[in-house]
């Protein structure tokens, strides 16, 4: 042994000895990572057992933060023989509680593998790690006239990986599609510790699109490394409309009667009387205070057509008792429009120190009437609502605004919830349009499918993951292979958590 | 919530059955595609109509022994379309293929416009995956799975789609060209580029005014004159990566057309097979024994 090797030997053995673990699951993950790179003390392992939503779980096992793929492969196998489940984490901003651990598996924080790795212009294609914010891809590719389409509310902190896991939505997702329209090929560890690719850049992949079943999976399939994203080019000009309503009835009417008309507008969301007085306390952005309803409708493409929709929608606006139609003149109003509309949910702490951001989805003729049935509801129990959401999906965001120290109001919240839930798939809608099911909803599940529907979504998930190593206890309800939360919620005696 | 499974597919359910190879035979427009039906597979047709088409929620349900072009003629007279291509197939039949049309820039790919589908099991049960509304995360996307799958995991009797409304202008042109990544470069979103290592032909849709501009950037970089259409294409699909359409090498391909900045290539012969990771061939083989143990469904295929 050479006098290099000595003194490298010397220095592991003493890093060893002075600073790995006790517990022989976190000693084999600090041995594969750095050591900095795996957190075993409780109070940094608690701000890993939670996410942005109202739920609870587990306790997060070692928190672990890869920088390779080669890293997550040896995770996965580290887990295998310690019989450990893992589940993987991004920012952590989810509302469902798809990343929260339940049990106390390994956490895999996916937030270090962080850097866009190169920007193929002829493929119209950037290969990006699952830990880069959604928001600096977009900047990352405005000088290549590119951007990425989906933006999530969330898109300053969310990662694309929680994206991938997530099928995220966002505003402007109308016309271009969510998460997985622009997403061809993701590098994937499974739950075998192996590597693969799912998609590809060509035209049409050969075989199954499982590409299509991993997006929208809630981190259950696999682990995401590196992701192909499509490059949606800068259009040549945008015109964003403030249009004012009296009422949120003739908002939503407004939305159907454009879409009718044959115009689908990039982004189309809508704010109640409540939010927009939120929001101008928080962050006077030039919303009217004293309309009851607004629509912010973005339309964008050539300079012609764009100018052509943005007459025609006033046209309809107009037609269904719009008080005021505003166009923003510069660059200047129409961020300002948007990051009003972008921080309702913060600015809901004008009202009362929580809320719930709730999340369905019902058919846009739907709208005015399911919105009546949900204030009624929040009304009926003493509760605060706010409506800001994505009109043109028909993606429904109800905001419960409350006290948590208040005795009782937590659990009139979840009954609200319920409800909001039982009158959107009454409306012939879904369960949700872009949080995902997570725990939030799993046991709503059987309100939406058949036994039969379950157990076959049950067959996808066996076939990539039949040991339910990946974050179990999500998506499915309880009675299905990897759903039994109850007992993944009793921490075997003994085991390091 | 989805609507409820009508008569007709209850009746397709029980001629499906859950006992012996079966299929569903469509307009067998690519029945030569990814290997033969066994020798004693027996044929069902899909059930056919269009059971509702709402183009104030984007969506249209029609069941998927209904051919394409019923649909797009029903669709058109409310002044919307699909992104399923027209080629004399039914709608089940192009989403067991899952191959897109020639104007996939425009009109999108067909897994992404897929919404819901109502297929039959192979022991014989009705699963509906998805919902009739255009955004929707609740659950396991199995008719994501579905598309492309050549009917080897469930026959599908019911689908809904999202639909888009006609761009009020559509027209081809055409010129001389051994640049066609400049035609995509200098143009917005057009809804194809054609080329044959020698001509372009470019598909511009939208407002009038907005294809007469493209059409004026577009003659700044050629002769560009309108044509009736996209030129007639070779046998064989290919699907490559856009950037390698740039780059065909005729001895391989023969005569081509290819698709520039999607990747599609129609080729005087065959792509040769591409190799696929054994890791894809387990979860693939593991999906089949999941949801066909016995093999039933269409045997003798592969997706």
């Amino acid at each position: 042994m050479n006098y290099f090797k000595r003194i490298q030997k010397r220095v592991n053995d003493y890093r060893e000895s002075k600073y790995l673990s006790d517990d022989p699951l976190v000693a084999d993950l600090q041995k594969a990572l750095e050591l900095d790179r795996v957190l075993e003390n409780l109070d940094e392992r608690k701000l890993y057992s939670k996410d942005e939503s109202v739920f609870e779980g587990g306790i997060a096992g070692p928190v672990c933060f890869p920088i390779t793929t080669s890293e997550v492969q040896t995770i996965m196998k580290i887990a295998e023989k310690h019989n450990r489940h893992v589940i993987p984490r991004g920012a952590g901003s989810g509302l469902a509680g798809g990343a929260i651990p339940l049990g106390a598996p390994i956490v895999i924080a996916m937030t270090k593998m962080n850097n866009v790795l190169e920007v193929d212009i002829e493929n119209r294609i950037a290969w990006v790690e699952p830990g880069v914010i959604n928001l600096e891809l977009s900047d990352h590719l405005k000088p290549f006239g590119f951007h990425y389409a989906p933006d999530p509310s969330s898109q300053q902190i969310c990662t694309l990986g929680g994206n991938v896991a997530n099928n995220s939505g966002g505003p402007h997702c109308l016309a271009d599609g969510v998460t997985d329209t622009h997403v061809l090929a993701l590098e994937v560890v499974l739950p075998s510790g192996e590597v693969t690719t799912f998609g590809g850049l060509d035209a049409e992949p050969t075989g199954l699109d499982l590409r299509g079943a991993f997006i929208g999976s809630e981190g259950t399939l696999g682990i995401t490394t590196k992701i192909a994203v499509r490059l949606t080019p800068n259009p040549d000009d945008v015109q964003t409309l403030l249009i004012s309503f009296p009422s949120m009835r003739k908002a939503a009417e407004t939305v159907s009667a454009i879409i009718a008309d044959g115009i689908v507008p990039a982004a189309m969301e809508a704010m109640d009387q409540k939010t927009i007085e939120v929001i101008e306390k928080h962050i006077p952005s030039g919303y009217p205070t004293d309309a009851g309803a607004v629509l912010l409708v973005e339309v964008e493409g050539l300079v012609d057509g764009v100018e052509i929709e943005a007459l025609r929608i006033g046209e309809i606006a107009e037609n269904h008792d719009a008080s005021d139609i505003k166009i923003a003149q510069t660059s200047y109003q129409r961020d300002a429009l948007w990051k009003g509309r972008k921080s309702a949910f913060g600015a809901s702490t004008y009202l009362a120190p929580n809320y719930y951001l709730h999340d369905t989805v019902v058919p846009r003729s739907e709208l005015a009437d399911v919105l009546d049935k949900v204030n009624d509801l929040a009304d009926k129990n003493n509760l605060t609502i706010m409506n800001v959401f994505h009109a043109g999906d028909g993606n429904l965001h109800p905001l419960l605004v409350f006290d948590a120290s208040e005795e009782g109001t937590l659990e009139r919240v979840h009954q609200v919830a319920a409800e909001i839930v039982k009158v959107s798939l009454e409306a012939g809608g879904v369960l949700s349009g872009e949080h995902g099911i997570g725990i939030e909803k799993q046991e709503f599940m059987q309100q939406l499918f058949t036994d039969h529907d379950l157990e076959h979504q049950n067959k996808l998930r066996s076939s990539f993951d039949p040991q339910c190593r990946i974050n179990p206890g999500k998506v499915l309800p309880t009675g299905h292979s990897c759903a039994d939360i109850q007992t993944l919620n009793k921490i075997p005696e003994g085991t390091w958590v | 919530m989805s609507d409820p499974v009508t008569n007709s597919i209850k009746n397709f359910c029980s001629e499906i059955g859950t006992e012996g190879p079966v299929a569903v035979e469509g307009g067998k427009t690519r029945w030569n595609l990814n290997g033969f039906p066994q020798k004693d597979t027996r044929f069902v047709k899909a059930p056919e109509g269009i059971l509702s088409a709402k183009p104030d929620e984007m969506i249209v349900t029609a069941l998927t022994g209904t051919t394409v072009a019923e649909l797009h003629k029903e669709l058109g007279r409310l002044g919307q379309r699909t992104s399923l291509p027209e080629r004399g197939g039914t709608i089940g039949g192009a989403i067991a293929v899952g191959e897109n049309d020639i104007s996939v820039l425009g009109k999108g790919r067909i897994r992404d416009s897929v919404l819901q589908i109502r297929y039959v099991s192979a022991d014989g049960k009705i699963i509906t995956s998805g919902a009739p509304v255009v955004k929707n995360v609740s659950g396991f996307n199995l008719h994501k799975l579905m598309v492309g799958s050549f009917g080897t995991l469930g026959l599908f009797a019911e689908v809904t789609i999202r639909t888009n409304p006609i761009p009020t202008t559509s027209k081809w042109f055409t010129a001389a060209s051994k640049d066609p990544q400049s035609v995509l470069v200098n143009t917005y979103k057009p809804s194809a580029i054609l080329w044959d290592g020698e001509t372009v032909w470019v598909h511009l849709e939208g407002h009038k005014p907005d294809v007469q501009k493209q059409l004026k950037k577009l003659l700044s970089i050629g002769n560009y004159e309108e044509v009736e259409g996209a030129p007639g294409l070779p046998r064989y699909r290919w699907s490559i990566a856009p950037a390698d359409a740039l780059r065909i090498n005729r001895k391989d391909t023969g005569n081509f057309v290819a698709s520039i900045g999607v990747g599609n290539v129609w080729a005087d012969k065959p792509q040769s097979r591409k190799e696929i990771d054994p890791a894809i061939t387990q979860i693939t083989n593991s999906l089949k024994r999941e949801f066909d143990p016995k093999g039933r469904l269409n045997p003798g295929r592969y997706a």
